[in-house]
Protein backbone atom coordinates (compact mmCIF):
# COMPACT_ATOMS: atom_id res chain seq x y z
CA UNK A 1 0.00 0.00 0.00
CA UNK A 2 1.25 3.17 -1.18
CA UNK A 3 2.20 5.92 2.06
CA UNK A 4 0.68 9.29 -0.50
CA UNK A 5 -2.54 10.56 0.86
CA UNK A 6 -5.33 9.74 -0.59
CA UNK A 7 -7.56 11.83 -3.04
CA UNK A 8 -11.34 12.57 -2.44
CA UNK A 9 -13.46 12.95 -5.46
CA UNK A 10 -13.44 17.11 -4.79
CA UNK A 11 -9.61 17.53 -4.51
CA UNK A 12 -9.63 19.17 -7.84
CA UNK A 13 -11.97 21.54 -6.40
CA UNK A 14 -10.36 22.33 -3.02
CA UNK A 15 -7.46 22.79 -5.29
CA UNK A 16 -9.45 25.42 -7.75
CA UNK A 17 -10.51 27.21 -4.39
CA UNK A 18 -7.48 27.73 -3.28
CA UNK A 19 -7.19 25.31 -0.05
CA UNK A 20 -4.28 24.58 2.33
CA UNK A 21 -3.95 20.84 1.84
CA UNK A 22 -3.01 18.66 4.89
CA UNK A 23 -2.36 14.93 5.29
CA UNK A 24 -5.13 14.18 7.69
CA UNK A 25 -5.82 10.14 8.49
CA UNK A 26 -4.30 9.65 5.10
CA UNK A 27 -6.22 11.84 3.03
CA UNK A 28 -5.21 15.07 1.39
CA UNK A 29 -7.44 17.36 3.29
CA UNK A 30 -8.09 21.37 3.27
CA UNK A 31 -7.43 22.46 6.52
CA UNK A 32 -8.92 25.99 4.77
CA UNK A 33 -9.67 27.98 2.13
CA UNK A 34 -8.33 31.51 1.76
CA UNK A 35 -11.33 32.55 3.91
CA UNK A 36 -9.69 31.38 7.04
CA UNK A 37 -10.98 29.54 9.29
CA UNK A 38 -12.53 32.40 11.77
CA UNK A 39 -14.17 33.17 8.43
CA UNK A 40 -15.37 30.07 7.84
CA UNK A 41 -16.28 29.39 10.93
CA UNK A 42 -18.79 32.74 11.05
CA UNK A 43 -20.02 31.71 7.64
CA UNK A 44 -21.39 28.46 8.95
CA UNK A 45 -22.73 30.05 12.35
CA UNK A 46 -24.36 32.99 10.24
CA UNK A 47 -25.16 31.28 6.48
CA UNK A 48 -23.85 28.00 5.32
CA UNK A 49 -20.97 26.32 4.34
CA UNK A 50 -19.52 23.03 1.93
CA UNK A 51 -17.08 20.64 3.79
CA UNK A 52 -15.83 17.70 2.02
CA UNK A 53 -16.08 14.64 4.72
CA UNK A 54 -15.40 12.18 1.81
CA UNK A 55 -12.25 10.92 3.28
CA UNK A 56 -14.95 9.16 5.78
CA UNK A 57 -16.14 5.92 5.68
CA UNK A 58 -19.38 5.14 3.82
CA UNK A 59 -20.71 1.62 3.91
CA UNK A 60 -23.76 -0.25 3.52
CA UNK A 61 -25.28 -3.12 4.96
CA UNK A 62 -27.87 -5.61 3.51
CA UNK A 63 -29.53 -8.40 5.04
CA UNK A 64 -32.09 -9.71 7.52
CA UNK A 65 -32.62 -7.62 10.60
CA UNK A 66 -29.39 -5.47 10.40
CA UNK A 67 -30.72 -3.46 12.86
CA UNK A 68 -31.08 -6.07 16.04
CA UNK A 69 -27.64 -7.65 15.17
CA UNK A 70 -25.85 -3.90 14.77
CA UNK A 71 -27.27 -3.85 18.35
CA UNK A 72 -24.64 -7.00 19.69
CA UNK A 73 -21.86 -4.38 18.77
CA UNK A 74 -23.75 -0.66 19.63
CA UNK A 75 -25.28 0.33 22.51
CA UNK A 76 -27.68 2.27 20.79
CA UNK A 77 -31.35 0.90 19.99
CA UNK A 78 -30.76 0.18 15.99
CA UNK A 79 -33.52 -2.68 16.21
CA UNK A 80 -36.00 0.09 16.52
CA UNK A 81 -34.55 2.69 13.79
CA UNK A 82 -37.62 3.34 11.76
CA UNK A 83 -36.70 3.64 7.73
CA UNK A 84 -35.60 7.19 6.78
CA UNK A 85 -34.28 7.93 10.05
CA UNK A 86 -30.46 8.21 11.38
CA UNK A 87 -29.22 7.84 14.58
CA UNK A 88 -25.78 8.67 16.26
CA UNK A 89 -23.89 5.64 18.09
CA UNK A 90 -20.56 3.67 18.79
CA UNK A 91 -18.96 0.75 18.49
CA UNK A 92 -17.77 -0.44 22.05
CA UNK A 93 -14.85 -2.81 22.64
CA UNK A 94 -15.11 -5.93 25.48
CA UNK A 95 -13.75 -3.24 28.47
CA UNK A 96 -16.81 -0.90 27.67
CA UNK A 97 -14.58 2.15 26.02
CA UNK A 98 -15.31 3.51 22.54
CA UNK A 99 -14.12 1.94 19.20
CA UNK A 100 -15.56 4.20 16.91
CA UNK A 101 -18.23 6.45 16.87
CA UNK A 102 -20.85 6.29 13.86
CA UNK A 103 -24.08 7.70 12.49
CA UNK A 104 -26.05 4.31 11.13
CA UNK A 105 -29.11 5.20 8.90
CA UNK A 106 -32.31 2.65 7.93
CA UNK A 107 -32.30 3.55 4.37
CA UNK A 108 -35.31 1.12 3.89
CA UNK A 109 -33.84 -1.70 1.59
CA UNK A 110 -30.62 -1.43 3.46
CA UNK A 111 -29.05 0.33 6.49
CA UNK A 112 -26.10 3.28 5.13
CA UNK A 113 -23.35 3.71 8.13
CA UNK A 114 -20.70 6.44 8.12
CA UNK A 115 -17.70 6.01 10.10
CA UNK A 116 -14.73 7.93 10.55
CA UNK A 117 -11.90 7.89 8.42
CA UNK A 118 -9.12 6.71 10.18
CA UNK A 119 -10.96 3.74 11.73
CA UNK A 120 -12.15 2.36 8.60
CA UNK A 121 -9.68 -0.35 8.33
CA UNK A 122 -10.82 -1.49 11.96
CA UNK A 123 -14.70 -1.13 11.27
CA UNK A 124 -15.29 -3.00 8.26
CA UNK A 125 -13.36 -6.24 9.36
CA UNK A 126 -15.01 -5.63 12.47
CA UNK A 127 -18.75 -5.77 11.01
CA UNK A 128 -17.61 -8.21 8.40
CA UNK A 129 -16.79 -10.81 11.23
CA UNK A 130 -19.73 -9.73 13.72
CA UNK A 131 -22.93 -9.36 11.90
CA UNK A 132 -23.64 -12.79 10.75
CA UNK A 133 -25.62 -13.04 7.35
CA UNK A 134 -25.11 -9.41 6.67
CA UNK A 135 -23.22 -8.02 3.18
CA UNK A 136 -21.03 -5.42 3.94
CA UNK A 137 -20.45 -3.17 1.27
CA UNK A 138 -17.43 -0.25 1.90
CA UNK A 139 -18.20 2.07 -0.70
CA UNK A 140 -15.95 3.79 -2.98
CA UNK A 141 -17.23 5.89 -5.37
CA UNK A 142 -19.01 8.29 -3.76
CA UNK A 143 -17.70 11.49 -2.31
CA UNK A 144 -19.66 12.84 1.17
CA UNK A 145 -20.55 16.55 1.66
CA UNK A 146 -22.16 18.24 4.42
CA UNK A 147 -23.37 21.71 4.00
CA UNK A 148 -24.49 23.21 7.35
CA UNK A 149 -25.65 26.39 8.70
CA UNK A 150 -28.81 28.19 9.53
CA UNK A 151 -29.13 28.54 5.21
CA UNK A 152 -28.31 25.37 4.27
CA UNK A 153 -32.44 24.59 3.89
CA UNK A 154 -32.48 27.15 0.99
CA UNK A 155 -28.84 26.18 -0.65
CA UNK A 156 -29.98 22.04 -0.49
CA UNK A 157 -33.25 22.79 -0.51
CA UNK A 158 -33.68 25.12 -3.50
CA UNK A 159 -31.80 22.36 -5.73
CA UNK A 160 -33.59 19.68 -4.24
CA UNK A 161 -37.10 20.16 -2.60
CA UNK A 162 -37.62 16.66 -0.55
CA UNK A 163 -34.82 18.02 1.62
CA UNK A 164 -37.18 20.69 3.23
CA UNK A 165 -38.88 17.84 4.30
CA UNK A 166 -36.69 16.37 6.26
CA UNK A 167 -36.51 16.91 10.18
CA UNK A 168 -32.77 16.53 11.75
CA UNK A 169 -31.76 12.95 11.90
CA UNK A 170 -33.96 11.96 8.62
CA UNK A 171 -32.93 10.45 5.19
CA UNK A 172 -34.37 10.17 1.64
CA UNK A 173 -32.96 9.56 -1.50
CA UNK A 174 -33.41 12.44 -3.63
CA UNK A 175 -32.44 13.72 -7.58
CA UNK A 176 -30.02 16.86 -7.42
CA UNK A 177 -29.26 18.55 -10.52
CA UNK A 178 -30.73 14.78 -11.73
CA UNK A 179 -27.93 13.37 -9.78
CA UNK A 180 -29.36 10.63 -7.12
CA UNK A 181 -27.92 11.58 -4.05
CA UNK A 182 -28.30 10.17 -0.48
CA UNK A 183 -29.79 12.98 1.34
CA UNK A 184 -29.94 13.15 5.32
CA UNK A 185 -30.21 15.97 7.86
CA UNK A 186 -27.18 15.56 10.39
CA UNK A 187 -24.05 17.25 11.02
CA UNK A 188 -21.26 17.50 13.28
CA UNK A 189 -20.93 21.57 13.83
CA UNK A 190 -24.10 22.52 15.87
CA UNK A 191 -26.13 23.42 13.04
CA UNK A 192 -28.82 22.80 10.94
CA UNK A 193 -27.72 21.22 7.70
CA UNK A 194 -27.30 18.16 5.34
CA UNK A 195 -24.56 15.49 4.90
CA UNK A 196 -25.17 14.28 0.97
CA UNK A 197 -23.21 11.21 -0.54
CA UNK A 198 -22.90 11.83 -4.13
CA UNK A 199 -21.57 9.66 -6.97
CA UNK A 200 -18.40 10.39 -7.36
CA UNK A 201 -18.14 11.98 -11.17
CA UNK A 202 -21.07 14.07 -10.19
CA UNK A 203 -19.46 15.32 -6.71
CA UNK A 204 -17.95 18.15 -8.49
CA UNK A 205 -21.13 19.49 -10.40
CA UNK A 206 -23.31 19.08 -7.09
CA UNK A 207 -20.96 20.98 -4.43
CA UNK A 208 -20.40 23.84 -7.39
CA UNK A 209 -24.21 23.95 -7.29
CA UNK A 210 -24.26 24.60 -4.12
CA UNK A 211 -21.34 27.06 -3.43
CA UNK A 212 -23.10 28.91 -6.60
CA UNK A 213 -25.79 29.46 -3.76
CA UNK A 214 -25.22 32.95 -2.21
CA UNK A 215 -24.88 32.20 1.20
CA UNK A 216 -22.94 28.88 0.68
CA UNK A 217 -18.73 29.38 1.04
CA UNK A 218 -16.63 26.11 0.89
CA UNK A 219 -14.91 25.46 4.54
CA UNK A 220 -12.19 23.55 5.93
CA UNK A 221 -11.25 20.89 8.89
CA UNK A 222 -9.84 23.74 10.92
CA UNK A 223 -13.46 25.17 11.30
CA UNK A 224 -14.94 21.74 11.40
CA UNK A 225 -13.17 21.49 14.01
CA UNK A 226 -13.93 24.41 16.63
CA UNK A 227 -17.80 24.28 15.25
CA UNK A 228 -17.95 20.81 16.48
CA UNK A 229 -16.11 21.94 19.59
CA UNK A 230 -18.29 24.96 20.37
CA UNK A 231 -21.37 22.43 19.74
CA UNK A 232 -20.11 20.05 22.88
CA UNK A 233 -19.76 17.54 20.17
CA UNK A 234 -16.53 14.99 21.01
CA UNK A 235 -13.66 13.99 18.01
CA UNK A 236 -12.54 10.81 17.85
CA UNK A 237 -8.31 10.13 19.11
CA UNK A 238 -9.14 13.53 21.20
CA UNK A 239 -11.79 12.86 23.30
CA UNK A 240 -13.19 9.85 23.12
CA UNK A 241 -10.96 6.74 22.54
CA UNK A 242 -10.67 2.52 22.82
CA UNK A 243 -10.17 3.50 27.13
CA UNK A 244 -12.96 6.27 27.56
CA UNK A 245 -16.30 4.41 28.39
CA UNK A 246 -19.40 6.21 26.89
CA UNK A 247 -20.79 7.42 30.60
CA UNK A 248 -17.41 8.87 31.00
CA UNK A 249 -18.19 11.02 27.82
CA UNK A 250 -20.80 12.15 28.50
CA UNK A 251 -22.32 10.29 25.88
CA UNK A 252 -25.04 8.71 28.36
CA UNK A 253 -27.60 10.41 25.96
CA UNK A 254 -27.11 9.04 22.99
CA UNK A 255 -27.76 5.45 24.59
CA UNK A 256 -31.85 4.58 24.75
CA UNK A 257 -33.43 3.29 28.01
CA UNK A 258 -33.46 0.15 26.96
CA UNK A 259 -30.39 -0.63 25.33
CA UNK A 260 -29.00 0.82 29.68
CA UNK A 261 -31.73 -1.66 30.88
CA UNK A 262 -31.29 -4.96 29.14
CA UNK A 263 -27.44 -4.27 28.49
CA UNK A 264 -26.69 -6.86 25.68
CA UNK A 265 -23.45 -4.94 23.79
CA UNK A 266 -19.56 -5.21 24.76
CA UNK A 267 -18.77 -3.50 27.92
CA UNK A 268 -22.29 -3.18 29.06
CA UNK A 269 -21.04 -4.56 32.21
CA UNK A 270 -18.71 -1.72 32.69
CA UNK A 271 -21.55 1.02 31.24
CA UNK A 272 -24.19 0.15 33.74
CA UNK A 273 -21.88 0.02 36.47
CA UNK A 274 -20.82 3.44 35.88
CA UNK A 275 -24.66 4.71 34.98
CA UNK A 276 -25.27 3.42 38.43
CA UNK A 277 -22.20 4.63 40.88
CA UNK A 278 -21.12 7.08 38.40
CA UNK A 279 -17.86 6.89 36.74
CA UNK A 280 -14.15 7.71 37.48
CA UNK A 281 -13.85 10.22 35.52
CA UNK A 282 -16.11 12.83 33.01
CA UNK A 283 -15.67 14.50 29.96
CA UNK A 284 -16.69 18.45 30.26
CA UNK A 285 -16.74 21.94 28.66
CA UNK A 286 -13.80 24.10 30.31
CA UNK A 287 -13.63 27.43 29.40
CA UNK A 288 -10.17 29.59 30.11
CA UNK A 289 -10.90 32.93 32.11
CA UNK A 290 -8.20 34.44 29.54
CA UNK A 291 -7.50 34.53 25.61
CA UNK A 292 -4.65 31.73 26.09
CA UNK A 293 -5.95 28.47 24.44
CA UNK A 294 -5.81 25.66 26.48
CA UNK A 295 -4.57 22.59 23.48
CA UNK A 296 -5.26 18.65 24.29
CA UNK A 297 -2.49 17.42 26.70
CA UNK A 298 -3.06 20.60 29.26
CA UNK A 299 -3.02 19.48 32.57
CA UNK A 300 -5.99 20.44 35.08
CA UNK A 301 -5.45 20.82 38.00
CA UNK A 302 -8.42 21.98 40.97
CA UNK A 303 -8.57 24.91 43.41
CA UNK A 304 -6.38 23.40 46.50
CA UNK A 305 -3.54 22.74 43.29
CA UNK A 306 -4.26 18.83 42.97
CA UNK A 307 -3.78 17.42 38.69
CA UNK A 308 -7.65 15.99 38.15
CA UNK A 309 -7.39 15.83 34.59
CA UNK A 310 -6.21 16.73 30.88
CA UNK A 311 -7.51 18.88 28.25
CA UNK A 312 -8.62 16.73 25.35
CA UNK A 313 -9.72 19.12 22.65
CA UNK A 314 -9.00 23.06 22.67
CA UNK A 315 -9.16 25.93 20.05
CA UNK A 316 -10.25 28.73 19.96
CA UNK A 317 -14.05 29.83 19.62
CA UNK A 318 -14.60 32.22 17.18
CA UNK A 319 -18.43 31.99 17.98
CA UNK A 320 -18.10 32.60 21.60
CA UNK A 321 -15.03 34.98 20.81
CA UNK A 322 -12.39 33.27 22.73
CA UNK A 323 -10.73 30.11 23.86
CA UNK A 324 -13.06 27.02 24.72
CA UNK A 325 -12.20 23.17 25.57
CA UNK A 326 -13.53 20.01 26.52
CA UNK A 327 -11.32 17.23 28.90
CA UNK A 328 -12.09 14.86 31.54
CA UNK A 329 -11.94 15.36 35.49
CA UNK A 330 -11.84 13.23 38.36
CA UNK A 331 -14.99 12.46 40.32
CA UNK A 332 -15.99 14.47 42.83
CA UNK A 333 -14.99 17.41 40.24
CA UNK A 334 -16.50 18.50 37.18
CA UNK A 335 -20.21 20.31 38.25
CA UNK A 336 -20.89 23.26 36.08
CA UNK A 337 -18.90 26.75 38.25
CA UNK A 338 -16.46 24.83 39.71
CA UNK A 339 -13.14 26.95 38.86
CA UNK A 340 -10.00 24.71 38.01
CA UNK A 341 -6.15 26.05 36.91
CA UNK A 342 -5.01 24.79 33.31
CA UNK A 343 -1.31 24.61 33.19
CA UNK A 344 -0.10 25.93 29.91
CA UNK A 345 3.53 26.50 29.11
CA UNK A 346 3.93 25.71 32.63
CA UNK A 347 1.95 28.51 34.55
CA UNK A 348 -1.50 28.45 36.12
CA UNK A 349 -4.49 29.76 34.06
CA UNK A 350 -7.88 30.27 35.79
CA UNK A 351 -10.80 28.22 33.80
CA UNK A 352 -14.34 27.74 34.39
CA UNK A 353 -16.19 24.01 34.27
CA UNK A 354 -19.38 24.92 32.11
CA UNK A 355 -21.99 22.78 30.70
CA UNK A 356 -21.98 21.99 26.94
CA UNK A 357 -22.59 22.91 24.30
CA UNK A 358 -20.88 26.33 24.37
CA UNK A 359 -22.93 27.33 21.29
CA UNK A 360 -26.52 26.12 21.27
CA UNK A 361 -27.18 23.75 18.84
CA UNK A 362 -29.73 24.90 15.85
CA UNK A 363 -31.11 22.06 14.51
CA UNK A 364 -34.28 21.67 13.26
CA UNK A 365 -36.79 18.67 15.01
CA UNK B 1 19.08 50.67 9.27
CA UNK B 2 18.73 47.08 7.56
CA UNK B 3 16.34 44.60 7.82
CA UNK B 4 17.18 40.43 8.39
CA UNK B 5 15.04 37.38 8.27
CA UNK B 6 15.58 34.39 10.17
CA UNK B 7 14.54 30.75 8.84
CA UNK B 8 12.11 30.44 11.92
CA UNK B 9 10.21 33.78 9.62
CA UNK B 10 11.16 36.23 11.87
CA UNK B 11 12.31 40.13 10.59
CA UNK B 12 14.40 42.16 12.13
CA UNK B 13 15.00 45.98 11.43
CA UNK B 14 18.32 47.11 12.88
CA UNK B 15 19.39 50.50 13.76
CA UNK B 16 22.90 50.75 15.77
CA UNK B 17 23.02 47.84 18.18
CA UNK B 18 19.16 47.76 18.67
CA UNK B 19 16.18 46.25 16.52
CA UNK B 20 12.71 45.80 15.79
CA UNK B 21 11.15 42.16 15.44
CA UNK B 22 8.42 40.58 14.24
CA UNK B 23 7.10 37.55 12.19
CA UNK B 24 7.22 38.04 8.29
CA UNK B 25 3.87 38.10 5.74
CA UNK B 26 4.87 34.41 4.60
CA UNK B 27 4.67 33.31 8.35
CA UNK B 28 1.00 35.07 9.34
CA UNK B 29 -0.46 33.57 6.07
CA UNK B 30 0.54 29.84 7.03
CA UNK B 31 -0.47 30.62 11.02
CA UNK B 32 -3.63 31.83 10.06
CA UNK B 33 -5.93 33.97 11.78
CA UNK B 34 -3.94 34.82 15.45
CA UNK B 35 -6.10 34.94 18.16
CA UNK B 36 -3.64 35.04 20.80
CA UNK B 37 0.06 36.18 21.85
CA UNK B 38 2.17 35.27 24.83
CA UNK B 39 5.10 38.16 25.07
CA UNK B 40 7.74 38.07 27.62
CA UNK B 41 8.90 41.33 29.65
CA UNK B 42 10.97 44.20 28.75
CA UNK B 43 14.46 43.23 30.95
CA UNK B 44 14.33 39.49 29.60
CA UNK B 45 17.60 38.60 28.38
CA UNK B 46 17.76 35.72 25.71
CA UNK B 47 19.85 33.78 23.98
CA UNK B 48 19.86 32.69 20.04
CA UNK B 49 17.24 30.03 19.54
CA UNK B 50 15.75 30.18 22.52
CA UNK B 51 11.76 30.56 23.22
CA UNK B 52 10.77 34.44 23.60
CA UNK B 53 7.37 33.83 23.14
CA UNK B 54 4.28 32.11 21.57
CA UNK B 55 1.85 32.76 18.79
CA UNK B 56 -1.30 30.70 19.06
CA UNK B 57 -3.81 30.73 16.13
CA UNK B 58 -7.40 28.88 15.92
CA UNK B 59 -5.94 25.68 15.29
CA UNK B 60 -2.05 25.51 16.76
CA UNK B 61 0.38 27.09 18.68
CA UNK B 62 3.64 28.20 17.00
CA UNK B 63 6.86 29.32 19.73
CA UNK B 64 8.86 32.42 18.90
CA UNK B 65 12.61 31.72 18.87
CA UNK B 66 14.85 34.00 19.25
CA UNK B 67 17.37 34.94 15.99
CA UNK B 68 19.98 36.49 18.38
CA UNK B 69 21.33 37.14 21.39
CA UNK B 70 19.90 39.88 23.07
CA UNK B 71 17.42 41.73 25.60
CA UNK B 72 13.99 42.97 25.66
CA UNK B 73 13.60 46.66 25.62
CA UNK B 74 9.89 47.02 24.44
CA UNK B 75 7.03 44.91 24.11
CA UNK B 76 4.20 45.51 21.50
CA UNK B 77 1.03 45.86 23.93
CA UNK B 78 -1.01 46.34 21.81
CA UNK B 79 -0.91 42.73 20.77
CA UNK B 80 -2.59 41.70 23.55
CA UNK B 81 -6.15 42.96 22.95
CA UNK B 82 -5.73 43.13 19.22
CA UNK B 83 -3.32 39.65 18.07
CA UNK B 84 -5.31 40.03 14.69
CA UNK B 85 -3.16 42.82 13.65
CA UNK B 86 -0.43 40.21 13.32
CA UNK B 87 -2.38 39.07 9.55
CA UNK B 88 -3.28 42.34 8.66
CA UNK B 89 0.14 44.12 9.33
CA UNK B 90 2.84 41.52 10.56
CA UNK B 91 6.14 43.46 9.45
CA UNK B 92 4.69 46.75 10.37
CA UNK B 93 2.45 47.61 13.08
CA UNK B 94 1.88 44.47 14.81
CA UNK B 95 5.53 44.16 15.63
CA UNK B 96 6.38 42.21 18.61
CA UNK B 97 9.54 43.32 20.43
CA UNK B 98 12.29 46.17 20.56
CA UNK B 99 15.34 44.87 21.75
CA UNK B 100 19.37 45.46 22.00
CA UNK B 101 21.42 43.11 20.35
CA UNK B 102 24.06 41.55 22.09
CA UNK B 103 26.60 40.20 19.75
CA UNK B 104 26.25 42.26 16.54
CA UNK B 105 28.40 39.14 14.16
CA UNK B 106 25.30 37.21 14.74
CA UNK B 107 23.23 38.95 11.73
CA UNK B 108 25.73 37.56 9.56
CA UNK B 109 24.20 34.31 10.20
CA UNK B 110 20.60 35.83 8.83
CA UNK B 111 19.40 36.46 5.20
CA UNK B 112 18.97 39.40 3.28
CA UNK B 113 15.59 39.81 1.38
CA UNK B 114 16.70 37.79 -1.31
CA UNK B 115 17.45 35.10 0.47
CA UNK B 116 14.23 34.96 2.58
CA UNK B 117 12.02 34.87 -0.86
CA UNK B 118 14.50 32.14 -1.88
CA UNK B 119 13.81 30.41 0.82
CA UNK B 120 10.21 30.92 0.87
CA UNK B 121 9.85 29.90 -3.22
Amino acid sequence: MSDAPKRTPLHSLHVELGGKLVDFAGWEMPVQYPLGIMGEHKQCREKAALFDVSHMGQVILRGENVGEKLEALCPQAYATLKPGKARYGFFTNADGGIMDDLIVSNAGDYYFVVVNAALRHQDIPHMREHLDGVEVVEIFDRALVAVQGPAAENVVGDLCPAARDLKFMETTEAPINGVDCRISRLGYTGEDGYEISIPEDKAIEVSKAFLAHEDCEAAGLGARDSLRLEAGLCLYGNDIDQSTSPIEASLGWAIQKRRKEEGGFPGADRVQKELAEGPAKKLVGIKPDGRAPARQGVEIQCAEGNTIGQITSGVFGPTVGGPVAMGYVSKGHGEPGETVNLIIRGKPQPAQIVALPFVKQNYKR
Amino acid sequence: MATYYSEEHEWLTVEGDTATLGITKHAAEQLGDVVFVEQQEAGDEFEKGGEIGVIESVKAASELYAPVDGEITEVNEALADNPGALNEDPEGEAWIYKIKIADAAQLEDLMDLDGYKALIG
